[in-house]
C-alpha cells in the first residue's frame, strides 16, 4: 500500500484522535466530536469549494471576499425589510456573477487564476465596503425568521453546519464522481491541452468552475452569519483564505490540478478539527497553538516528500 | 441603495458654505468667541483610528466633524482598515504633514509606541483614544479597561458567586492578547476574582475579535465544563459567537455572559434584552467623542508644548442589565448620523 499524503494525513489526524482520546477527559463522546466537526464545517464547505478549483488546475483566492460581502449585504437587506427569499436571491446573483466574471477572466480572457481572483476578491471587497454595507458587522435582523435555522438548528441532535457540510461533500463528490462536467474537470486539471484537443469545452467549464466556487462560499457564508446572528467583513483581512487552501492541500489535493477529491477535503479538514479542539481542551495558549498547528502541517508535508519524492515522472508542470 | 453615501459629502460641503456664511456675517464677540475662532481656524487634526468600519471611530468621528465644521479647522481620517502596518503609514505621513494635532487608536499596545514619541517630537500634540500604547501623549481619552475588567468580574461574581450555589467556574474569551483591552482588562477582572477563592477560571481563550472563532472556542469549552457557569466576552461584536454556542447547547440564561461595548444599541442594549448577554459593561463612544472634541478643543487653543503636562479623561461605564437593557441608555447609528453625539 503506498502512503500517499491523504494517507499520512489520515494517519496523523487518527494517532491525535487516539491520543486525545485516553488523555483528555470529555474529548471522546458524542456532543464533543459533533462540536469538533461543527467547528470546522465553515472551514471544510469553503475547502470543498476550493479543491474544486484547484482540481480543474485554478484557484479562487476570492472565495472569502465573496462570501463576507454577498452574505452582509444579503443581511443588510434583511435589516432594511427586504423579504427573505428575495434578500438570498439578491446574494445569490451577486456571487454568480462574481464568479462568472472570475470564469471569464482566467477562460477567455487568459489571465492567470492566481492573479485573476487575488484582483477579484480586492475588487469585491472595496466595491462592497463602499456601496453595500456600511459597517465592518451587519447583523441578522430578527425578521430573519426560518432563515437562522441554516447555521443555528440542528436535526435528530446533528448541528446543521454540520448537516449542510454532509451535503455540499455529497453533492460535490457526485458531481466530480459521475457527471461529465466533473470528470472534465479531472481532465482540464491533468492536461490542459490535451483536454481541449480531446473536444473539452474547457472555457465554459472554467467559468462553471468558478460559479461554483463562488456559490460555494456563498452558502458557507449564509452557514457563518446565521449561526452567530453577524456577518462581519474583517474576516476578508484574516487568514482565512489560506486556511481553505491548506485544508485542500494538506488532505492531497494537489495544487498542480488533477488530483485528488472531496474525500482529501474531509480528511484535511479533521485533522484541523482534531487539533483546534484538542488544544482548546487542553487550554493553550493563543501563541502556542498557532505554533503547534504549523508544527503539525510542516511534519506532514515532511513525511510526504520523504515517502512521496518528487522525481520527473510524478512532477507536473505547474507544481508549486 | 446606499443613496445618502454620496450624498453625506455634498451636505458637509453645504454645510461648510452655511457656516463660513454665518462667519462672515459680523459675529457676535462677547470677547471670547471671537480669540476662539481665530485659535481654531484653520487648524489641522489628523484621525488615524483602527478602522472607520465599525461604531466606536464613526461615533468619535461624527463629533470631530461636526465641531470641525463649526469652528473651522480640518479633520484628516485615515482608514487602515485594521491593519498595523498600514496604520504606521498613515501616521507616518500625517507627521510630516505637521498637523496641531493627531489622534492614535492603536490596535496593538507596542506598535504605535514610537509614533508617539516621533510625532511629540515633531512638534504635534498627541491624543491616544479608548486604546493606549506605553507612552502618554498629551492626553488620554477612553475606557478605564482595568475598571472594565473589574467590573465585569463583580457581575460574574453576582451571578456565581459565594450565595449563588453554582460552581464558580467562569472562562475568558479574548479578543487580539496584544491589544491594550486584554492587557490591562485581564488583571482587573483577576485581582477581583482572587477576593472571592470560589471563583475560579478553567479556560482562558483567544478567537482574534471573530464571532465564529468565539463560538468554536466557546462551544469546546462548554462541552468540557458542563458546570460552567459564567463566561467574561472581551467585546461584545465577538459575544455574539459566544451567545450563539451558550444557546445552541440549550443553557441560556443559566451561563452568565459578560461583556464590553460602545454602547451602540443593536450591538449591546438589544443583546441583553433578548437575553444574549447577561451583562454589558458599557463605556459609552458618544460620550467619549464628546471628551474627546474638547480635548482637542483644548489642545488646538492652549497649544501646550508636546509632552509637557499629559492629562487623562476616563470613561465613566454603565453596566446594562436586564433591568435598565430598554431604558434608553443605548444609542442608535440612525440618530448619531442625524444628530450627532448626544
Amino acid at each position: 500500500m503506498q502512503l500517499s499524503q491523504e494517507r499520512i494525513v489520515f494517519v496523523i489526524a487518527a494517532v491525535l484522535f487516539v491520543a486525545f482520546s485516553i488523555f483528555l477527559n470529555n474529548f471522546l463522546n458524542t456532543d464533543n466530536i459533533l462540536s469538533l466537526i461543527q467547528n470546522v464545517s465553515i472551514l471544510g464547505i469553503l475547502g470543498i469549494g476550493m479543491a474544486q478549483a484547484i482540481i480543474g488546475r485554478g484557484i479562487d483566492l476570492s472565495i472569502v471576499a465573496t462570501m463576507a460581502m454577498s452574505v452582509a449585504w444579503c443581511l443588510d437587506l434583511i435589516g432594511q425589510g427586504v423579504g427573505v427569499p428575495l434578500a438570498l436571491l439578491i446574494g445569490l446573483a451577486m456571487v454568480v456573477v462574481i464568479g462568472f466574471l472570475n470564469g471569464f477572466l482566467i477562460a477567455y480572457v487568459e489571465i492567470p487564476a492566481i492573479f485573476a481572483t487575488l484582483a477579484m476578491g480586492t475588487v469585491v471587497y472595496g466595491f462592497g465596503q463602499f456601496f453595500l454595507v456600511p459597517t465592518d458587522i451587519t447583523y441578522l435582523s430578527e425578521s430573519a425568521g426560518w432563515l437562522k435555522q441554516v447555521g443555528g438548528g440542528n436535526a435528530f441532535g446533528i448541528p446543521s453546519p454540520v448537516i449542510v457540510f454532509a451535503l455540499l461533500c455529497l453533492i460535490t463528490w457526485l458531481l466530480l464522481r459521475y457527471t461529465k462536467p466533473g470528470r472534465y474537470l479531472y481532465a482540464m486539471g491533468d492536461n490542459p491541452m490535451a483536454a481541449r484537443v480531446a473536444g473539452i469545452p474547457t472555457r465554459p467549464m472554467t467559468v462553471f468552475q468558478y460559479i461554483y466556487a463562488s456559490v460555494v462560499g456563498y452558502v458557507a457564508g449564509i452557514v457563518t452569519a446565521t449561526a452567530v446572528d453577524s456577518m462581519s467583513t474583517r474576516v476578508v483581512n484574516s487568514t482565512l483564505v489560506y486556511d481553505v487552501i491548506l485544508v485542500a492541500v494538506i488532505g492531497g489535493v494537489g495544487l498542480s490540478g488533477g488530483k485528488g477529491g472531496v474525500r482529501n477535503v474531509v480528511v484535511g479538514t479533521l485533522l484541523i478539527g482534531i487539533l483546534l479542539n484538542g488544544m482548546t481542551i487542553m487550554d493553550m495558549p493563543y501563541t502556542v497553538q498557532n505554533i503547534v498547528k504549523g508544527l503539525i502541517l510542516l511534519v506532514a508535508i515532511i513525511v510526504d516528500s520523504i515517502l512521496n519524492p518528487r522525481d520527473e515522472q510524478t512532477a507536473q508542470q505547474g507544481d508549486i | 441603495m446606499r443613496f445618502r453615501r454620496f450624498m453625506a459629502p455634498a451636505l458637509a460641503a453645504l454645510a461648510l458654505c452655511y457656516g463660513a456664511s454665518l462667519v462672515t456675517a459680523d459675529e457676535y464677540d462677547e470677547g471670547q468667541i471671537k480669540i476662539t475662532r481665530e485659535a481654531l481656524k484653520g487648524k489641522k487634526v489628523g484621525f488615524v483610528p483602527l478602522s472607520m468600519g465599525f461604531d466606536l471611530p464613526q461615533a468619535w468621528y461624527e463629533g470631530l466633524k461636526r465641531d470641525s465644521e463649526k469652528w473651522g479647522y480640518e479633520v484628516i481620517v485615515r482608514d487602515p482598515n485594521w491593519n498595523v502596518q498600514a496604520g504606521a503609514q498613515a501616521l507616518n505621513e500625517l507627521i510630516a504633514q505637521k498637523p496641531d494635532v493627531l489622534i492614535f487608536h492603536p490596535l496593538e499596545m507596542q506598535a504605535y509606541a514610537k509614533l508617539v514619541k516621533k510625532a511629540m517630537d515633531n512638534g504635534i500634540n498627541v491624543i491616544q483614544i479608548n486604546l493606549k500604547s506605553p507612552n502618554n501623549g498629551d492626553a488620554y481619552v477612553g475606557a478605564n479597561w482595568y475598571e472594565i475588567g473589574a467590573e465585569s468580574a463583580e457581575q460574574l461574581v453576582k451571578a456565581c458567586g459565594k450565595d449563588s450555589g453554582k460552581s464558580g467556574k467562569v472562562a475568558i474569551v479574548q479578543g487580539v492578547p496584544t491589544t491594550a483591552t486584554s492587557q490591562i482588562a485581564i488583571p482587573g477582572f483577576e485581582d477581583v476574582l482572587k477576593q472571592h477563592p470560589e471563583m475560579s477560571i478553567v479556560a482562558n481563550q483567544s478567537a482574534d475579535w471573530d464571532a465564529t472563532k468565539a463560538h468554536a472556542v466557546t462551544s469546546t469549552i462548554l462541552k468540557q465544563n458542563p458546570d460552567l457557569c459564567g463566561i467574561y466576552d472581551l467585546w461584545e461584536v465577538q459575544a455574539m459567537g459566544t451567545a450563539a454556542a451558550i444557546k445552541e447547547a440549550g443553557k441560556q440564561g443559566q451561563i452568565a455572559l459578560v461583556t464590553y461595548g460602545g454602547g451602540q444599541k443593536q450591538a449591546g442594549c438589544d443583546n441583553v434584552a433578548n437575553g444574549n448577554f447577561t451583562a454589558d459593561v458599557i463605556a459609552d463612544a458618544t460620550s467619549q467623542a464628546h471628551d474627546l472634541v474638547n480635548v482637542v478643543q483644548y489642545l488646538l487653543q492652549h497649544k501646550p508644548v508636546p509632552g509637557s503636562a499629559p492629562i487623562g479623561i476616563y470613561t465613566t461605564n454603565k453596566v446594562i442589565t436586564k433591568d435598565n437593557a430598554d431604558a434608553g441608555l443605548c444609542w442608535t447609528m440612525e440618530d448619531l448620523k442625524a444628530n450627532g453625539p448626544r
